[in-house]
């Protein structure tokens, strides 16, 4: 199986509450936080390794994994990081994030996908920066393609995926024919989430994302990665999403302290009008 | 509430620009093993004195063991990359470097600087992948810091070697299933010593486990009995006679000791400093006070000083190499100061210092036997006393 799987360099999730907006309010800046793979592509990455090997013998690999990122030179260092986990060559689109939008993103995606002819692309379900959550859907439409977003699961069948997605009350389990987009929500890396048809449905993974093993590491620079530009992939490059101006969410002021049960019903009546 | 955004250790040292991409994202893959994998169990592992035998498979996949040498299934990593691993190894727990030190340092690294082509492909890729673990005899209950006093023996019987002897602090050696073993020949003295790789099921070979340790209790030390052990000539190495042999495995491992150290020492920093930001007396964070503050800078000053120092050395010996001299300073100042550190750690956390429930308490003990072993922090001493003046004064 021939996967696609989409990154993107965020700035450390971690320590969101650190970002600043500068008073002209023209961008968010995000200078000093480190920046690392959105969580949720570090997942997709997870998921389709699993998909592509038989889990007992990690390191043969059964198909083909292909990274792209959308950003600076910098981010070559997310695909390679990617490619020391395990993914088989890398896609840089040079561009930068302030002049992209969603519906662009998945316009360009289409136009990879057109080129590499993946059986599937894998996907975070959303990127923590700007939690949009639009591109996995967007590029199903584009493709005309299946879509199975929030996977918690995906068991390889021959020519489907077995998707599960966990909504409010249960879980609802999709079969979607191949070629397909799946987008994975955080329990697609558990132990028994991912299975291809090589992997016997009674071995376990470790949880989470696996490590790359130093020797990858260092082969990791002799995969193949080349750069593309945005305008080779679509020849309208305009984002169709204008931010205007940011803000951040003005300050809590501070609370009141109340004498006793009677006053705080005083003033949840009064002022409040709860009550 | 601080005034302002504390400064990271990491942006104050500002090591990052000195390193490669490559290693970066070796540094960062070992620091997430260890994070996700050790450290949950890290205090367990130490109340109950157990080895994480179930974790060595996944160390070795890891590309940990012997991970500086190169060919026969060794990741070929460079020295600093080398370093950062075994820092990030410390972070979680001495013992754990330890066992990665000892079969790549000292159990695979003389076979593949000593031994005969034969030899290196019979045993390297085994040991790489952790089918084979190694342990390194040379330390004896009456021989310590004195190396060339040793009385294992070893006769020449025929084609064969018969050995006679006792070893002791062996780490790895109660599930090893080989041992190079340092003897000295016939009647020689330290001149005729050899190195000889004992294999588990050779009659007469016997791994006793020493409990009771206080110190580095997730790793597993034994001794080695030697009774009558006939070892084939096949089993020696052929390209090493002398103490020479046995000093330069400790050089490599020496190395790698002064870059861990610093790996416990930034543990016992980070917890101190978080501590401290928290913990409230007298109506204000115990880290807002001089007393406080003045430990916390001196840990910084001192952690960064031993890390370019590290990295300094690390690049010296890709480069133009590095003298035991060298290793000696390096390794006797980076886990002399571990050792303040996680004193002063201790101490910064007051009665949860000494609780399991931080690292503090588990790094401070254990660093008591690194500050012992591979060369005393006296031995090192007089090492460099040795080379500044010209007096031996052992």
């Amino acid at each position: 199986m021939k996967i696609l799987v989409p990154l993107k360099r965020v700035a450390d999730p971690d320590n969101a509450n650190k970002v600043k907006i500068p008073a002209s309010g023209e961008k968010i800046d995000t200078t000093g936080l480190e920046p690392k793979p959105n969580p949720f592509d570090e997942y997709a990455l997870e998921a389709a390794l699993r998909l592509t090997e038989n889990g007992q013998t990690p390191k043969v690999r059964a198909g083909e994994v292909i990274v792209v990122t959308f950003g600076p030179k910098e981010c070559d260092t997310t695909l390679r990081a990617a490619l020391a986990t395990g993914a088989d060559r890398a896609i840089r689109v040079d561009t930068t994030d302030d002049k992209l939008d969603g519906d662009l993103v998945a316009r360009a995606l289409k136009a990879i996908v057109d080129r590499e002819k993946p059986d599937v692309v894998v996907m975070g379900k959303q990127a923590v920066d700007g939690d949009s959550n639009q591109v996995a859907q967007l590029l199903a439409e584009y493709l005309d393609w299946p879509q199975a977003t929030f996977a918690a699961t995906v068991h390889e069948e021959d020519g489907a995926l077995l998707v599960g997605r966990e909504v409010d009350g249960g879980v609802i389990t999709l079969r979607v024919k191949l070629p397909a987009v799946v987008s994975v929500d955080l329990r697609i890396v558990a132990p028994t989430s991912v299975y291809s048809t090589k992997t016997a449905r009674t071995f376990k993974y470790n949880d989470g994302v696996r490590f790359a093993a130093l020797p990858a590491i260092m082969a990791a620079k002799k995969k193949p990665l080349v750069e593309l530009k945005l305008a080779d992939l679509t020849a309208d490059v305009a984002p169709k999403i204008v931010y205007n101006a940011f803000q951040a969410p003005p300050a809590r002021k501070a609370g009141i302290k109340v004498k006793d049960v009677a006053d705080l019903v005083l003033h949840l009546k009064d002022e409040a009008k709860v009550l | 509430m601080a005034s302002h955004e504390p400064l990271s250790l990491d942006d104050l040292m500002s090591i990052d620009p000195l390193l490669s991409e490559e290693e970066r994202m070796i540094r960062d893959s070992v620091r997430r093993f260890v994070r996700e994998r050790y450290l949950p169990r890290a205090a367990d592992l130490f109340a109950k004195e157990q080895f994480p035998s179930d974790l060595v498979p996944a160390i070795a996949e890891m590309g940990l063991l012997g991970g500086s040498l190169t060919g026969y299934g060794c990741a070929g990593m460079n020295s600093v990359a080398y370093g950062l691993a075994q820092q990030e190894l410390e972070y979680g727990d001495s013992g754990l470097r330890s066992f990665v030190s000892v079969q790549g340092s000292l159990a695979m690294y003389p076979i593949w600087k000593y031994g005969s082509e034969e030899q290196k492909q019979r045993w390297l890729p085994g040991m790489a992948s952790a089918e084979l673990i190694g342990c390194f005899g040379l330390t004896e209950p009456d021989s310590g810091s004195d190396p060339g006093s040793m009385t294992t023996r070893a006769r020449r019987d025929g084609d064969d070697y018969v050995l006679n002897g006792a070893k002791m602090w062996i780490t790895n050696a109660p599930f090893a299933h080989l041992a190079v073993v340092w003897a000295k020949v016939d009647d020689g003295d330290a001149s005729s010593i050899r190195g000889f790789v004992v294999e588990r099921g050779m009659k007469g070979f016997e791994t006793p486990t020493m409990h009771g340790k206080m110190s580095l209790r997730a790793s597993a030390t034994g001794e080695i009995v030697l009774s009558d052990v006939r070892v084939p000539k096949e089993n020696v190495l052929p390209n090493v006679v002398g103490l020479r042999g046995p000093l330069s495995c400790l050089t490599q491992a020496r190395f790698g000791i002064a870059w861990g150290a610093l790996g416990a020492a930034r543990a016992c920093y980070d917890a101190a400093l978080s501590y401290t930001r928290e913990r409230v007396q007298f109506g204000k964070p115990i880290g807002a006070k001089q007393l406080v503050q003045q430990q916390l800078a001196e840990m910084a000053s001192e952690i960064t000083k031993g890390q370019l120092m590290a990295l300094h050395y690390g690049r010296k010996k890709d480069t133009t190499g590095i003298t035991p001299v060298q290793v000696s300073l390096c390794k006797k100042n980076n886990v002399g100061w571990a050792l303040q550190i996680a004193r002063a750690s201790r101490a910064l956390l007051g009665a949860n210092g000494i609780l399991l429930e931080y690292p503090v308490v588990r790094h401070m003990l254990n660093l008591e036997s690194v500050y012992t072993y591979e060369g005393t922090n006296e031995v090192h001493t007089l090492i460099l006393g040795n080379a500044l003046t010209g007096h031996d004064a052992f």
